[in-house]
């Protein structure tokens, strides 16, 4: 089971932070939850910045957006 | 709501104008505006100056000349030391100062976000009163300074941006529009406002109000802060920017090969942004120069105003 970040409720750029640090501790495969669309562009941004891999789900307000190398 | 006719209001509520203007006699006429922001910078000092900046920038992208201003706070005496709203106010005096502009008082509330600016009165001419929207075919348009402080300032407060860029940002906004006002009123301007919170994009949109042209934008000539495009591709971008981009998109026509940061950054809110100046080319070339001789050297000539009834911007 991959690790799982929730952003959901956070404001910007608090979702892009949380998912550099991740990127920055080493993790190369995690999900980030977000509840807008706004976090969600930008996080999708910091993930192909860092020349990862980004998909989305949609259920609700929830966005998951699972990382890969 | 229903506002009775005067017919010394010469730029009212009716208008998307930076300010009001009324005629006092056939030779003055007054301006004003009245702006206040939340802190865009942690140095309370520097929050004084840049909040002085943007309130009376409305009065030079009018034409005019500030006269006087009373202090807007809002401040949380509980959370910080009255030290701190002394920096603050100490900031906004020295931008008075700079500007000739007499503070005669101002009010306070305890609140709990933090808040500075002015409400500012200037005068100016009746007739020669600069409009947003009386742009003319053949314009050329200029920009006074660089775009980006929304997806720098989101950048800092993420604690992801170089720090050797932050000056460059202060600096910019905490720069008066004062000098590049008394430049460009030595030339034939038929249109001027300011980059503010609806972004270049919105703003030059305002300009196409009343008229049937559009606007060529060259966007490889857009002046950018430094920093910014990084913080951009990082997904460093504030929602205000994606606020003005659903709000004005429709009418925004980007070619193919437009680079993605100018297709963001034309959209991002500015705080005390530089001045939007629209006149004939020829007199566009010698305001771009005798700006740059000035020292305002981000000064940038990025688009020009053509016939078209779309009213739309075009960049390419």
């Amino acid at each position: 089971m991959a690790d799982k970040i929730d952003a959901r409720g956070l404001s910007c750029p608090q979702p892009v932070v949380l998912t550099q640090k991740a990127i920055k501790d080493g993790k190369t495969e995690f999900q980030v939850m977000v509840d807008s669309e706004v976090s969600k562009e930008n996080v999708i941004r910091c993930i192909e910045k860092n020349k990862f891999t980004a998909s989305v789900s949609v259920e609700g307000d929830t966005f998951t957006i699972s990382v890969s190398k | 709501m229903i506002i009775p006719a005067d017919s010394n209001v010469l730029v009212g509520t009716g208008s998307k104008d930076d300010a009001g203007v009324y005629r006092i006699s056939d030779t003055v006429a007054l301006i004003q505006t009245l702006d206040f922001i939340t802190p865009i910078c942690d140095d309370p000092y520097d929050f004084g100056r840049i909040a002085a900046c943007n309130s009376l920038s409305d009065v030079y992208a009018m034409g005019g000349k500030p006269v006087t201003a009373m202090n807007i706070v809002a401040f949380p005496t509980k959370k910080f030391s009255l030290d701190i709203l002394a920096k603050i106010l100490e900031g906004g005096q020295a931008v008075m100062n700079e500007a000739g502009v007499q503070l005669l008082g101002g009010h306070s509330v305890d609140d709990p976000e933090m808040k500075y600016g002015l409400s500012v009165t200037g005068i100016v001419h009746p007739e020669k009163i600069l409009r947003n929207c009386s742009i003319r075919e053949g314009d050329s348009i200029i920009l006074t300074k660089p775009l980006g402080t929304g997806i720098v300032a989101t950048a800092i407060k993420a604690d992801i941006f170089d720090q050797e860029h932050v000056k460059e940002f202060i600096s910019s906004m905490a720069a008066l529009n004062k000098y590049s006002a008394e430049i460009m009123l030595k030339y034939n301007v038929n249109a001027c406002t300011d980059v503010t919170g609806f972004g270049l994009a919105g703003h030059l949109i305002e300009m196409l109000q009343e008229n049937n042209y559009s606007i060529e934008v060259d966007s490889e000539k857009i002046p950018l802060l430094p920093g910014v495009e990084d913080s951009a591709d990082m997904g460093l971008i504030p929602g205000g920017l994606y606020r003005n981009r659903d709000y004005v998109s429709a009418r925004c026509e980007f070619s193919k090969n437009v680079k993605q940061i100018y297709r963001d950054v034309i959209f991002d809110p500015q705080t005390s942004g530089g001045l939007l100046i629209s006149l004939p080319e020829k007199e566009a070339l010698h305001l771009l120069d005798e700006l740059k001789s000035a020292g305002l050297k981000s000064s940038a000539l990025l688009g020009k105003v053509v016939k078209c009834n779309e009213q739309k911007i075009y960049i390419s």
